[in-house]
């Protein structure tokens, strides 16, 4: 109990000073996530809702692989990322180890499947509703995606949000690839797997706390973004 | 919705978009107990502020580190086991190693020590007690730098610990905090840095039982990675690096680095190891 009390403490502390250091990686911890989420997004739902939509051999499989994926070990993406971005690794001259791009690439490869099946999902059940229509009024594959994904969209944000919450919550992959390097790759995750090895369990804690309100925070703002342009639009 | 996409789009890019005009910048391949003690915290402001090169330090056990020095990923590599340096620099894949700094090992235990390990034991002896008792011991089981070391007093002590790996001798394939950790958690003995130590906040029950023995010390060496290996390894910001290290004002910065009051490295230039 008194941990948890000193954890609250070390976490308001750290809050109400405007540490800079927190802020600097409270910042790289979102901008890492954000910009992999929105790579993700940009693969992961046309993916899925090609995957939902068109019928060709293979495809169950491949529904099944991606469905497999959304349990990927962050720690192997990490080691497969590394060894690709070793200097030492086919990607090596590109000089990209250690620094923020790698976790963003990633991040992106462990939220991916997570968009790509949940839109799949989404997109499946839609389609049973409207394919009749569709096919009356003669739309265009493209057509058929882009109409489906909008019609989705506000079902699909809970996909996007699962992908965040996998991207911010994880250590196991930005940790190898990033390094936990102080001002470069310390995020959130890996500055709490640090607190925790010098035995600081209220400080790992304390910043485990603003990692969790950080999390409410974008939830809630996609929240009330999501209902304010669902009323906007009856 | 579409006037709302627009400003998160924007948002998007403009974290895309790389900071520019940065610090030319090394990368250092090091050791836990470097980071976790609060060491590097203390003197790379001082060689950052002087030369402008930026420091970038991965910490990981010596084991890894030297791997990833091997594969070129780091321009130095600054850790503590001295056949592996040697090997590393004779295997052309390091230019020269430079005594560092110097500090010993310690092993760690409950205060109750049931082991009745004295501050008089070889470390050796101390070893035979916890075998003999079946006393827990947690081993870092990384092959980092003090796992090393702590697998050469085995054999020194002439037992196979891994024939109890999961009764008494538990390995717990970690970095030296979370080992630390373990032990506090199970009253358990354990071989650890001085550095890490000094600077573990988490300690429970545990408390220095042995640190006096010559077999304990624990010498630094930093090499840089040859340049004929991998072109792209930054020599000369690196070589720049070293020679602060080595140099009076570094070897003045370590030996003014000190934990709860307590000197926790001293420089090499003293006694080389």
């Amino acid at each position: 109990m008194n941990d948890f009390s000193s954890a609250l403490l070390a976490a308001l502390a750290l809050v109400l000073q405007l540490d800079s250091d927190l802020a600097e990686i409270v910042f790289l911890s979102l901008k890492v996530s954000l910009v992999a989420v929105s790579g993700a997004a940009l693969i992961g739902m046309p993916l899925g809702a090609a995957l939902a939509l068109f019928r060709f051999p293979g495809r169950a499989s491949i529904v099944v692989f991606i469905n497999a994926l959304m349990g990927l070990p962050p720690v192997v993406v990490g080691l497969a990322v590394y060894l690709a971005l070793s200097r030492a690794g086919p990607l090596g001259v590109f000089g990209l180890l250690f620094t923020p791009t790698a976790m963003i690439i990633a991040q992106l490869i462990l939220v991916t499947p997570i968009i790509a099946a949940l839109t799949r999902q989404v997109i499946d059940d839609l389609w049973r509703e409207y394919e009749e229509q569709f096919c009356s009024l003669g739309a265009g594959p493209g057509q058929r995606i882009m109409a489906l994904l909008w019609d989705g969209r506000f079902s699909l944000m809970t996909a996007i949000l699962a992908g965040f919450g996998r991207a911010s919550a994880e250590v196991g992959a930005v940790m190898i690839v990033g390094g936990n390097i102080d001002h470069v790759t310390r995020v959130m995750t890996t500055a709490i797997a640090l607190e925790v090895s010098k035995g600081d369990l209220a400080l790992a804690l304390g910043l485990g706390i603003i990692l969790i309100t950080l999390s409410l925070v974008v939830n809630g703002a996609s929240f009330l973004i999501s209902e304010t342009a669902r009323r906007n639009h009856g | 919705m579409m006037r709302l996409k627009l400003p998160i789009l924007v948002l998007l890019l403009t974290l895309a978009i790389p900071a520019t005009a940065e610090d030319p910048f090394i990368i250092v391949a090091s050791t836990t107990s470097t980071e976790n003690s609060g060491l590097f915290a203390h003197i790379l402001p001082l060689f950052e502020k002087k030369t402008h090169i930026q420091v970038r330090v991965i910490a990981a056990g010596t084991g890894q580190a030297i791997r990833l020095a091997t594969s070129g990923d780091a321009d130095v590599l600054l850790v503590h086991h001295l056949a592996s340096e040697k090997a590393f620099v004779k295997e052309g894949h390091g230019v020269k190693r430079h005594d560092l700094m110097y500090n010993n090992f310690v092993i760690v235990g409950p205060k109750s020590n049931p082991a009745s390990i004295t501050m008089g034991n070889s470390a050796a002896t101390a070893f035979t007690h916890i075998a003999n008792t079946k006393m827990p011991f947690v081993s870092r089981g990384d092959d980092s730098g003090t796992h090393k070391k702590e697998l050469g007093i085995w054999q020194v002590a002439g037992i196979d610990p891994r024939n109890a790996s999961g009764s008494w001798y538990r390995e717990a394939g970690a970095g030296m905090g979370a080992v630390l950790n373990t032990a506090a958690v199970m009253n358990a003995y354990t071989l650890s840095d001085r550095g890490t130590w000094l600077a573990f906040a988490n300690r429970g029950d545990l408390m220095i039982l042995n640190a006096g023995s010559s077999k304990l010390l624990n010498p630094y060496g930093v090499i840089l990675v040859n340049q004929n290996r991998h072109p792209h390894v930054k020599a000369e910001l690196g070589q720049k690096f070293i020679d602060w290290l080595i140099g009076p004002d570094g070897q003045k910065a370590i030996a003014s680095f000190t934990i709860n009051g307590e000197q926790a490295f001293f420089p090499a230039d003293k006694k080389s190891p």
